[in-house]
C-alpha cells in the first residue's frame, strides 16, 4: 500500500508467499518477453520504415532453425510454469490432519460459519494465527465462492455437495472475505471479514461467545428428533446399518461395489437413500430431501463424523 | 451511393430495400451483417460505459444492483453472441472469402442469406429480453442461479442465443464447403491467404462446438418444464455438469472469436511491411492446432469449482499447450517486419496495436493457466482484463484493422487517413487506460461482477472508468469518418495498398460476380518480395476503375 493505492496484496497465509513467488516469476518473465517483443517490433518499425537507409539485402534468417528453437523454448518454459503451479495446487487437497474444523454455509446473500465449539457467526470468521483451519463449505441455494485475497485461496460452495478449503493464517489482522462467484442481486454485498487473532485472544473470544452447542451436538439432537435413531440406534427393532465409526469406512453395496463413506456418500444416503444401498439391508429408509435444509444437513454430517474416533484426513469432498 | 460510378459494381445492382433484403450476393449479405453488428456493438458498448461510470465510486449510486447485474449480463450476451462470434466471419468473411479464393460467391448463397435472417430472428429475442426487463444471470447462465433463482427473462435470452447458434453453424458449413470446392485454379491449400485458413479453422469449431451449446440450453428447458433432474441437485442433478457443457462450447467459442482476427492481422502486416509473412506454414498450422487444442481446455474455467484436483492438473497442462501456437504466431508476425519497407497507414497502426495488446493479453493467460495463481485471480478483474485484452484489444482491434484495410474494396471510397490514424491511437490509449488497471484490481483481489466495492479499490477503478470514456470516443470516431467517406470519400483505386491477394485484382467495388474472367493463381500468398508484382498480376479491368 502506498498512498492508499493497492499495488501488491497483503500476504497473510502460509500459502500466500508460495503463490506470490510463482506470480512474480511469471510477472518478470512476461515483462521481459513482452517488452523484448515490443522493443523488437518498435525497433523494426523505426529501422525499416519506408525511405530509411537500412540494409535490406541478404538472406532472411534460417527460418526452420529459428522456428524450431522458439517452439521448443516456449514448450519448456510452459511446462516449468505448469509444474510449479500444479505442485502448489495439489496441496489444496491435503489439509493437515490436526486442522481446526469450521463449517461455512453460503446463502443469498451471506456467509454463516460455525466454530468447532458451535459458536455461530454471520459474515465474520475468527481464526487463530498459526493453526491450520479447514472450512467445509456448502450452499443453501446457488453457487457461491469463498475468497480471501490475503490468503490467496478461493473455493466454490456448490449446492448438493461439500467442498473444502484450508489455510494457515500467518498475520493477525482483519482481511476481506468475498463471494467470488456471481450469485444474484446482492452478490457484491455478500462479503465480510476474516479476523486472525493470537491463539490466546482467539480462546478468550470463543469464551465470550457463550456456550454455543457444538455442531455435532446439534446434529445428535436432530438425529433423534428426525427419528433416525429409531432405526439406526443400537436397540432398534428395524434392521438398519449401525453408524458407529461410519465416516471414512468402506461400505459394501448390494451391487457388489464398495464405496468409502465420505461426505458425499453420507449426504446422498440421507437425501437419496435408494441410490446406494448397503449390502444385506432392505431399501426401507425414506428420503429426507426437502425435510431438512443445508444447515441441518451439515449438523447431521458433523454428528456422523463425530461417531468415528478420528476424522480421516484428506478425505475427498 | 447510387451514382454513375457504381454502375457495373455490386453496389449498383438495385438500390431498393427489396434488392438488399432478398440479395444472395455474399457482398451484400456482408453489409447486412455489418449494419446489424454495428448496432449491437454500440448497444453493448453503451452498457459497458454505464457500468464503468457506476464503478467510478465504491458505492452503488448511479444504478441499483438489479440494474447493474442486468447491464453486465446483457453486455456479455450481446458482445459475445451478437457481435464477437459473427463479427469478422459475418462481415469481412462473407465479403472476402469468395474474392480471396477467386470464386463468384459462397458455395450456398441462399443459405448465407438465411443465416443472416436466423441471426436477426434470434437477436430479436435478445432485444426483447432487454426491453422487457433484462436478464441477471451473467452471460454464463450458471445453474442453479439461472434455472431456479434468476428473476429476469432468462429463457427468452437463452432461446435467442440458441437460435443464433444455428446462424453460426450455417455460416461455418458454408465456409468449409466453399474453401474445399471453389478455389481458383492454381490456388492450392498452401497458397491460401492466412485469413482463409483462419476462417476455415474457425468454421470447423463453429460446426463442432455450437451444437453442444444448443444441447445444454435444451437440457435447461427439459429440467424447467418437465422436472427432469439434470443440473438441479434437489432432483438428483449436478450444477457442475452445466459448467462442463457450457465451457465445452464457450471455450472453443473464444477461438471462434479470435482466429479470424489473427487472419486479418496476417494480411495487413505483410502488406504494409512489403514482406512475405514470416513462417507461413507455421502460422497456417498453428491456426489448426488452436482449433483442435481449443476443445480440450474447457476445465480451466473450473479449477476452484469443486472439480477434482487432478482434472484441474490435466486441464492446466493442456491450457499451457494451447498457448504455444499463439506464441508461435506472435513471433512470426514480429519477424515479418524485419527488412521490410514499413509504412503506417491506419490498418497497419491497428494491426501493430493488435500485436501489442494480444501479446500482453496472452501472457496474462499464462498466469491463469498456472493452477495456484488461478486460484487467487479466478473470478476477479484479472480475468476481465485478460479476456478484454484478447477480445477487445485483440479481436476488436483486428476487426478495425480489417475494416479499414478492406473499406476501399467494400465501398469504392477512401476515408480520411488522418482521422483513421487519430482514431486508432485514441483507441489504443483508451484501451490500455481502461483495462490495464483491471489487472491491478484483480491481483489485489477485487472480484468481478461487483456493483459496489471496498473503497481502497477506487483509484484503479477511476482510471479504468476514465479510460472507458476515451475508448468510447476512439470507437465512435470511425462511425463518423467512415460514414462520411461512404458519400464524400475520394474514389478508391482497385488496389490502393498495392497488396497481393485476389480480392485486390478486381475492381473497387467488385462487380456482382466478382471477376470478369476466372483468375489463375501462380504464386504463393504474400509474394511481396517478388519483382514486377504490379504488372504481372491479374487485373480484369483496372483501366475502367473510376478515378
Amino acid at each position: 500500500m502506498s498512498f492508499g493505492v493497492p499495488f501488491f496484496p497483503q500476504e497473510a497465509s502460509s500459502e500466500a508467499g508460495h503463490v506470490d513467488a510463482l506470480f512474480y516469476t511469471l510477472l518478470i518473465f512476461s515483462a521481459v518477453l513482452g517488452l523484448t517483443l515490443t522493443g523488437l517490433v518498435v525497433g523494426y518499425a523505426v529501422k525499416y520504415r519506408v525511405g530509411s537507409k537500412a540494409d535490406r539485402t541478404g538472406q532472411r534468417s534460417r527460418t526452420m532453425w529459428l522456428e524450431m528453437s522458439w517452439t521448443v523454448a516456449s514448450l519448456i518454459i510452459a511446462f516449468i510454469f505448469f509444474g510449479w503451479g500444479a505442485v502448489l495446487f495439489v496441496r489444496r487437497d491435503h489439509p493437515p490432519a490436526d486442522a481446526l474444523e469450521i463449517t461455512g454455509l453460503g446463502k443469498q446473500w451471506m456467509w454463516e460459519f460455525r466454530q468447532p465449539g458451535g459458536q455461530r457467526e454471520i459474515n465474520e470468521l475468527h481464526v487463530p494465527v498459526g493453526k491450520p483451519v479447514v472450512v467445509s463449505l456448502a450452499s443453501q441455494d446457488v453457487i457461491h465462492s469463498f475468497y480471501v485475497p490475503a490468503f490467496r485461496i478461493k473455493q466454490d460452495a456448490v449446492p448438493g455437495r461439500t467442498t473444502r478449503i484450508w489455510f494457515i493464517a500467518t498475520e493477525p489482522g482483519r482481511y476481506h472475505l468475498f463471494c467470488a462467484q456471481y450469485c444474484g442481486t446482492q452478490h457484491s454485498e455478500m462479503s465480510g471479514w476474516v479476523t486472525v487473532m493470537a491463539p490466546e485472544q482467539y480462546a478468550s473470544w470463543l469464551n465470550g461467545q457463550g456456550e454455543g452447542e457444538t455442531l455435532a451436538a446439534s446434529g445428535e439432537k436432530l438425529f433423534r428428533a428426525l427419528g433416525c435413531s429409531g432405526c439406526h440406534g443400537a436397540s432398534s427393532k428395524v434392521r438398519a446399518p449401525s453408524l458407529d465409526g461410519i465416516f471414512g469406512r468402506p461400505v459394501a453395496l448390494d451391487n457388489q461395489q464398495t464405496v468409502i463413506a465420505d461426505e458425499r456418500y453420507l449426504r446422498d444416503s440421507i437425501l437419496n437413500p435408494k441410490k446406494e444401498i448397503a449390502a444385506g439391508y432392505e431399501p426401507v429408509m425414506p428420503s429426507f430431501d426437502g425435510l431438512i435444509d443445508e444447515g441441518e444437513l451439515q449438523m447431521l454430517l458433523a454428528y456422523l463424523k463425530s461417531l468415528s474416533p478420528r476424522p480421516t484426513a484428506g478425505a475427498k469432498p | 451511393m447510387s451514382n454513375a460510378a457504381m454502375q457495373g459494381t455490386y453496389l449498383g445492382e438495385g438500390s431498393g430495400l427489396r434488392a438488399w433484403l432478398l440479395t444472395t450476393d455474399h457482398k451484400r449479405v456482408a453489409w447486412l451483417y455489418l449494419i446489424s453488428l454495428t448496432v449491437f456493438f454500440f448497444l453493448g458498448g453503451a452498457m459497458a460505459v454505464l457500468m464503468r461510470i457506476e464503478l467510478a465510486t465504491p458505492a452503488g449510486d448511479l444504478v441499483s444492483d438489479d440494474v447493474y447485474n442486468r447491464l453486465f449480463s446483457l453486455h456479455g450476451i450481446i458482445m459475445v453472441w451478437f457481435f464477437l462470434v459473427p463479427s469478422i466471419p459475418g462481415t469481412m468473411g462473407n465479403f472476402l472469402l469468395p474474392l480471396m479464393i477467386g470464386a463468384r460467391d459462397l458455395a450456398f448463397p441462399r443459405l448465407n442469406l438465411a443465416s443472416w435472417y436466423v441471426f436477426i430472428f434470434g437477436s430479436l429475442f435478445a432485444l426483447f429480453a432487454v426491453v422487457a426487463g433484462g436478464v441477471d444471470t451473467g452471460w454464463t447462465f450458471y445453474t442453479p442461479l439461472s434455472t431456479l433463482y434468476a428473476n429476469g427473462f432468462v429463457s427468452t435470452a437463452a432461446f435467442g442465443v440458441f437460435i443464433v447458434g444455428f446462424s453460426t453453424i450455417m455460416t461455418g458449413i458454408n465456409f468449409i464447403v466453399t474453401v474445399h470446392t471453389l478455389r481458383a485454379p492454381g490456388l492450392t491449400w498452401f497458397r491460401l491467404p492466412i485469413f482463409v485458413w483462419t476462417l476455415y479453422a474457425t468454421s470447423l469449431v463453429m460446426v463442432l462446438a455450437t451444437p453442444v451449446l444448443a444441447a445444454s440450453l435444451i437440457l435447461i428447458v427439459l429440467e424447467r418444464v418437465f422436472g427432469i433432474g439434470i443440473f438441479n441437485p434437489d432432483l438428483g442433478g449436478d450444477p457442475l455438469l452445466f459448467q462442463h457443457l457450457f465451457w465445452f462450447y464457450s471455450h472453443p467459442a473464444v477461438y471462434i472469436m479470435i482466429l479470424p482476427g489473427m487472419g486479418v492481422v496476417s494480411e495487413v502486416l505483410p502488406c504494409f511491411s512489403r514482406r512475405p509473412l514470416f513462417g507461413y506454414k507455421a502460422v497456417a498450422m498453428s491456426s489448426m492446432a488452436i482449433a483442435v487444442f481449443g476443445f480440450l481446455v474447457w476445465g480451466h474455467h473450473m479449477f476452484v469449482s469443486g472439480q477434482s484436483a487432478y482434472a484441474g492438473v490435466v486441464f492446466s497442462f493442456l491450457s499451457f499447450c494451447v498457448a504455444i501456437p499463439s506464441a508461435i504466431k506472435v513471433f512470426n508476425w514480429s519477424l515479418t517486419l524485419r527488412k521490410g519497407e514499413i509504412s503506417f497507414e491506419t490498418p497497419m497502426l491497428y494491426a501493430l496495436f493488435f500485436l501489442g495488446l494480444f501479446t500482453f493479453g496472452g501472457l496474462a493467460g499464462l498466469f491463469l493457466a498456472a493452477l495456484a495463481v488461478d486460484v487467487h485471480v479466478h473470478d476477479t478483474y484479472f480475468v476481465i482484463a485478460h479476456f478484454h485484452y484478447i477480445m477487445v484489444g485483440g479481436m476488436v482491434t483486428a476487426y478495425m484493422a480489417g475494416l479499414h484495410f478492406w473499406w476501399p474494396k467494400l465501398t469504392g471510397r477512401m476515408y480520411s487517413e488522418t482521422a483513421g490514424r487519430i482514431a486508432a491511437t485514441v483507441t489504443f490509449v483508451g484501451f490500455n487506460l481502461t483495462f490495464f488497471p483491471q489487472y491491478m484490481l484483480g491481483f489485489n483481489g477485487m472480484p468481478r461482477r461487483y456493483h459496489t466495492y471496498p473503497p481502497e479499490f477506487q483509484f484503479w477503478n477511476v482510471l479504468s472508468s476514465a479510460g472507458a470514456v476515451v475508448l468510447a470516443i476512439g470507437y465512435l470516431m470511425p462511425l463518423f469518418y467512415l460514414g462520411w467517406s461512404l458519400f464524400r470519400g475520394a474514389r478508391a483505386p482497385d488496389n490502393p495498398w498495392n497488396a497481393t491477394g485476389l480480392e485486390w485484382q478486381t475492381s473497387s467495388p467488385p462487380p456482382p460476380y466478382n471477376f470478369e474472367t476466372m483468375p489463375v493463381v501462380t504464386r504463393p500468398a504474400y509474394a511481396y518480395d517478388m519483382k514486377g508484382l504490379e504488372h504481372e498480376s491479374f487485373s480484369p479491368h483496372r483501366e475502367e476503375a473510376a478515378r
